[in-house]
């Protein structure tokens, strides 16, 4: 298996030479503070020596975006959410702030989702809020890939932002970090493709206009060039499994939790980049 | 008028229908990766071939294949080999059985099955029991790629 990885790399390293390019070298500093947009592979990840954010795989127009929250869309989004976080809602008569006062008691939250509850659940972030709305505030759960939940767990990633992911996968959260290995190579759809085939076999490479990345979720939720609004994980996962024409498992699901979590590991410490900026 | 729009239908649906005379994806018979017969008896239209093997919808070749012959189309891949000269690499026959199922050959490539009779799983409903090219687009395609020489 080393020998075979090591003639593997010795391949890509022969081919990389007439490639076009692959990731850039550019170093990604926003509001002063440095953010890491790559790490040394965490041991699980066989065939992958280091670990690059998607950021690194964007245009240098793209990349200059994230640098200034001026000028990150993102943050259009951000103070939609800090509004949400503010306003009541419900049968209790409390908005989040009631309970939270400042945003910033979420620092280092973000980086550590999702993550096994006291009841043997895998939950999210997305799971944290709807909770919060419906067992405390008597509210009715946001749609989890809504435009609400995605600007409100912007502001919450927002408060991890320049801190490394580092997500439990050992005790009670090992069979759902299995779960979401086995999707992350399992080949779907009727173009056949696995996560791995194109996002840790080819990144780097240009498919068409696109140029793969690592397909690491650190700066989740993204806000899209393509459709100009912020972007969450699993509505990206949807996004990617019809682009392979397959069907894609259910917003919120199981499935997609598990494969959250996997992907979360495969970027361990990577910094959050919440709210990032994509293609 | 009912026709008309039936007739429209079948076009847009064209790569899933299977003409009399065409090989039935699930009938293809592979020898070392390779497809001796023509899957139509028609023969291919390279013209037409070259115009699939762009078409994102159709054969999307270029998403995956660098290729100098279209110069005028401005984003060509990188994931696969690039396509220059490649009928001086490989014959028409292994041609058709690589872009029919690639995986015939090579087991383990990434490159999608074009023809193939075999829905890979969650296969999403529309495209279920369908091929990704019709019998003669491949054809066209085989055709298209054999003009690629030095």
């Amino acid at each position: 298996m080393k020998l075979q990885n090591a003639i593997a790399a010795a391949a890509i390293l022969s081919f990389a030479g007439t490639m076009g390019f692959a990731q850039t070298d550019n170093e990604l500093t926003v509001e002063g503070q440095l953010i890491s947009t790559e790490a040394a592979a965490p041991a699980h990840m066989e065939n992958v020596g280091t670990v690059y954010s998607g950021w690194r795989f964007r245009s240098e127009e793209t990349q200059a975006m994230q640098t200034d929250d001026f000028d990150n869309s993102g943050f259009v989004f951000v103070d939609d959410g800090l509004a949400l976080m503010a306003s009541v809602d419900g049968s209790e008569g409390k908005s989040c702030a009631s309970c939270h006062e400042d945003a910033e008691e979420f620092a280092g939250l973000k980086a550590q989702m999702p993550r096994v509850n006291d009841s043997g659940e895998l939950e999210t972030l997305e799971d944290l809020v709807n909770t919060c709305r419906t067992e405390r505030m008597g509210a009715e759960p946001w749609k989890y890939n809504g435009s609400q939940m995605a600007a409100v767990t912007a502001v919450i990633g927002l408060q991890s932002r320049g801190m490394p992911v580092d997500v439990a996968i050992d005790g009670a959260a090992e069979s759902f970090w299995e779960r979401g290995k086995d999707l992350y190579y399992a080949r779907v759809g009727q173009l056949d493709l696995s996560c791995a085939n194109c996002h840790e076999d080819n990144y780097g490479t240009m498919i068409r206009a696109d140029h793969l990345s690592q397909g690491q979720i650190n700066g989740f939720p993204t806000y899209r060039l393509k459709n100009a609004k912020l972007n969450t994980v699993h509505s990206r996962f949807s996004g990617c499994m019809k682009n392979v024409r397959a069907e894609p498992y259910a917003i919120g699901s199981d499935e997609f939790k598990a494969l959250e979590l996997y992907l979360a590991s495969r970027g361990t410490g990577l910094s959050v980049e919440t709210p990032s900026i994509r293609n | 008028m009912k026709n008309q729009l039936l007739a429209a239908l079948v076009v847009c649906v064209g790569p899933t229908l299977v003409a009399a005379e065409d090989v039935a994806s699930s009938d293809v018979v592979f020898a070392d990766g390779a497809v001796l017969a023509s899957l139509t008896g028609v023969a291919g239209d390279a013209v037409a071939g070259r115009a699939a093997f762009i078409n994102r919808k159709q054969g999307n070749c270029l998403a995956c294949h660098m290729n100098s012959e279209i110069p005028e189309q401005s984003f060509h891949g990188e994931v696969g080999p690039p396509l220059d000269y490649v009928s001086e690499r490989w014959t028409a026959e292994e041609l058709r059985g690589i872009v029919s199922n690639a995986k015939m050959m090579f087991p383990d490539t990434i490159m999608p099955a074009f023809y193939n009779g075999v829905d890979a799983d969650r296969t999403l409903k529309k495209f279920a029991g369908k091929t990704v090219l019709s019998a003669q687009q491949v054809e066209d395609i085989v055709a298209y790629l054999q003009t690629l020489s030095e």
